[in-house]
């Protein structure tokens, strides 16, 4: 039984779902940030199949912008991360929260 | 020189921009040299126009001259333009006269004073303001210099505005004239809307045919509040016994000769409309005399040498009211004439005793000047004879006119006639009263002051003695059968759009004439004798009538409670209406309170709305997903 292409879509929907909840639920910041790369993750899971089934390259190359993308994020997002435990010792995102009312 | 009239005014406003803008870096003489220059020149053209105007044969008196298009907006226009006939030529002479002398006869008095040039530029902008009042051809123009002299009436009233009393009596002059040009006012609003036109000479032209009693009625009365404002009549007389206050000179020629007569000759120059309604001419008479009586009365008890010619003042200017009133319009101008000459000079031979005595005012204080003060002694009793109306003096023909014609008018009559008398004899007494008291008998002078009693100067003096010779022999011009050029020149004015019936129609004989000025010549000089009785004979004799009389005594004193009568009833109301529901309330209240509540209804929707930022991170995320949700959903299910 070959795989359809429909299977590679739903498992992209199911990781992106997984990694929303992550974004929304976790509290560690770090978890957050490997929920983001999840997404970003199953969204290049979805070009790729669109590429292999319209058989055009264009998906594969928005993939590797996706990609490249991804990795600046991350580095920033890190020493973002890196800054803020500097201040507070903690990466426990419910501790930054001086931008309450 | 007709074409040059434009330039009378001019003078005075160059006078006048040139010392409020450079005067402060010029000398004293410098200061006063402009100023008077100024109103010299006026007073040189107002001659020169005056020659050129009697050269024209009497019909064609009347040039105007228009010198701007002021207002064009639909039908209401107006020019300022200017009027040269008999009546403005003879007010021109007195203002610009009359003016030049008191000019330079400040630079003497305010010798000294830090704040000179802001006073000569004040005069001058006065003089301009009350030129364009006597030379404008329609009622707005000369609203507009209503006005200004009742701003330069201000300014010059609290000139020395660091005394609080000062300021204040400046600020009861304008405020009094405020209500006064009210009805000035309303009555130029009726005139528009009736005529269609402001000009003088369209609407005297016009009244025959547009005026009805009632409304001639409701104009006439509304432009004589505006009189009595400007003027100094009952009601609105109060501003000007306070208004002494102000430099002496500014007494003589704003309160006495000139600023006050322009309700004298705004009620001249509308006599066509005053003549058209009964109840207003009658109403002038009767407020004319009875202003003229109440001051008399006042001016019998008052012990301030400037408060008695002030309530002197009010008291004449009561007489030419009369004579508009009962339709002796000439008479009345005579008398204005007469009374800037005699007038004038009391009150700056008044300023040369307090120059004297150290700027002392209580007559009580005086006594014995007569042989310190020679030539002002002399100066004044020139002026107190011909206010006491003594025969030949120039009071006498010009008092003794109006109460000829009073006798004689359906207006007027018996009575009236016995109220002028009687007030002329109180006039004759309280005049002499205040000779008597000042110059004469045993001296009351402060020492330290004794000892600085000297002479005016010659710049202060000379002025003095000019008008002296005027009062003395200025009446002769007007004197009935004899000369009588003064009304005669006058006649095309007041006949202009039509007779004077009742005038006309006299025929009285020469020798009741006669007869009447003997009487009025009699009783100036009895009011004399009992002021000699009074004053210098039995001295004693004003305090035990003072003292049997004390009710009436105090009453007089008390200005007939007339300021403590308005004081209660208008002043205070309005005061504790404004402070009490005006500003706690209205202002408080209400429009602060609307204002704060606002500003509150802000702050509480930012209340509301800044829980939305709670600065858990997760919650804006959450917020994104959910609009991202919203707006997939929406497209899917299109």
């Amino acid at each position: 039984m070959t795989i359809q292409p429909s299977y590679y879509l739903v498992l992209s929907g199911i990781l992106f779902s997984i990694g929303v909840v992550g974004v929304l639920t976790r509290r560690n910041a770090i978890i957050i940030f490997m929920s983001i790369e999840l997404m970003l993750n199953a969204v290049n899971l979805t070009l790729v199949t669109f590429s292999n089934q319209l058989q055009t390259l264009d998906g594969q190359i928005l993939v590797f912008f996706v990609m490249v993308v991804a990795a600046a994020e991350v580095a920033v997002g890190l020493a973002l991360i890196v800054a803020i435990f500097r201040l507070k010792n903690s990466v426990h995102v419910d501790d930054v929260n001086i931008m309450k009312w | 020189m007709i074409e040059y009239l434009w330039l009378v005014p001019v003078f005075p406003l160059l006078g006048f921009l040139c010392n409020a803008l450079v005067g402060r870096k010029l000398t004293e003489k410098q200061v006063g040299v402009i100023a008077s220059s100024a109103i010299g020149l006026s007073f040189l053209m107002a001659v020169g126009l005056f020659l050129e105007l009697s050269a024209l044969p009497e019909p064609q008196r009347f040039v105007t001259q228009s010198i701007y298009n002021w207002i064009r907006s639909g039908p209401f226009t107006v020019d300022i333009s200017f009027l040269l006939d008999p009546l403005s030529v003879t007010m021109l002479l007195v203002v610009t006269g009359v003016g030049t002398l008191i000019h330079i006869y400040s630079m003497g008095y305010m010798h000294g004073d830090g704040g000179i040039a802001r006073y000569f530029a004040y005069l001058n902008l006065f003089t301009f303001s009350m030129l364009l009042l006597i030379l404008s051809d329609n009622f707005l123009l000369l609203f507009v210099g209503w006005e200004g002299v009742g701003l330069c009436s201000y300014l010059l009233i609290g000139f020395w505005f660091e005394n609080d009393e000062f300021a204040y009596a400046g600020r009861k002059a304008f405020v009094v004239n405020r209500i006064g040009d009210f009805g000035f006012l309303l009555g130029m609003f009726l005139i528009f809307s009736h005529f269609g036109s402001l000009e003088f000479d369209a609407v005297f032209r016009q009244a025959p045919q547009v005026l009805t009693t009632g409304l001639a009625t409701a104009i006439c009365l509304l432009l004589f509040l505006g009189a009595t404002g400007k003027s100094a009549q009952i009601p609105l007389y109060i501003w000007l016994p306070d208004a002494m206050a102000g430099p002496t000179p500014v007494s003589a020629l704003i309160h006495a000769a000139t600023m006050v007569t322009a309700g004298v000759y705004m009620v001249a120059r509308c006599h066509v409309l005053f003549l058209a309604s009964p109840v207003a001419m009658q109403t002038v008479a009767l407020i004319g005399i009875g202003t003229a009586f109440l001051a008399a009365t006042i001016a019998l008890v008052s012990n301030d040498l400037k408060k008695v010619l002030a309530y002197s003042t009010i008291s004449q200017l009561g007489y030419m009211f009369l004579a508009c009133g009962v339709g002796a319009f000439g008479a009345g101008i005579f008398h204005v004439n007469t009374h800037a000459y005699f007038k004038a000079l009391l009150f700056l031979s008044a300023g040369s005793v307090m120059h004297a005595l150290g700027n002392e005012t209580d007559m009580r204080k005086m006594g014995g000047l007569r042989d310190k003060l020679p030539v002002t002694y002399r100066v004044f009793l020139a002026g107190a004879l011909a206010l006491a109306g003594v025969p030949l003096f120039s009071g006498f023909f010009s008092k003794d006119e109006i109460l000829w014609k009073a006798l004689n008018s359906p207006y007027g009559g018996f009575s009236i006639w016995l109220a002028g008398a009687a007030v002329a004899g109180l006039t004759a007494f309280y005049t002499f009263r205040l000779i008597f008291q000042t110059f004469h008998g045993e001296s009351r002078v402060e020492k330290e002051v004794e000892a600085h009693i000297h002479e005016s100067p010659r710049v202060m003096t000379v002025p003095l003695t000019i008008l002296a010779i005027l009062s003395t022999v200025g009446g002769l011009i007007g004197v009935p059968h004899l000369f009588n050029r003064f009304e005669h020149f006058l006649d095309p004015v007041f006949t202009r759009y039509g007779k004077i019936e009742f005038f006309e129609q006299a025929h009285h004989s020469v020798g009741l004439e006669l007869t009447f000025m003997a009487i009025s010549g009699l009783i100036a000089l009895l009011g004399i004798g009992f002021a000699y009785l009074f004053y210098v004979s039995r001295p004693t004799l004003a305090d035990e009538i003072a003292t049997r009389f004390q009710a009436i005594y105090s009453f007089l004193q008390k200005k007939w409670l007339v300021d403590e009568l308005y004081d209660a009833i208008l002043v205070k109301p309005l005061q504790s209406t404004a402070r009490v529901v005006l500003w706690r309330w209205l202002d408080v209240k209400i429009i602060d309170g609307f204002v704060n509540l606002v500003g509150r209804l802000i702050a509480w929707c930012s209340d509301m709305l800044r829980k939305v930022e709670t600065g858990v991170v997760q919650t804006y995320a959450l917020s994104i997903t959910c609009g991202v949700v919203v707006l997939v959903g929406y497209f899917l299910l299109k």
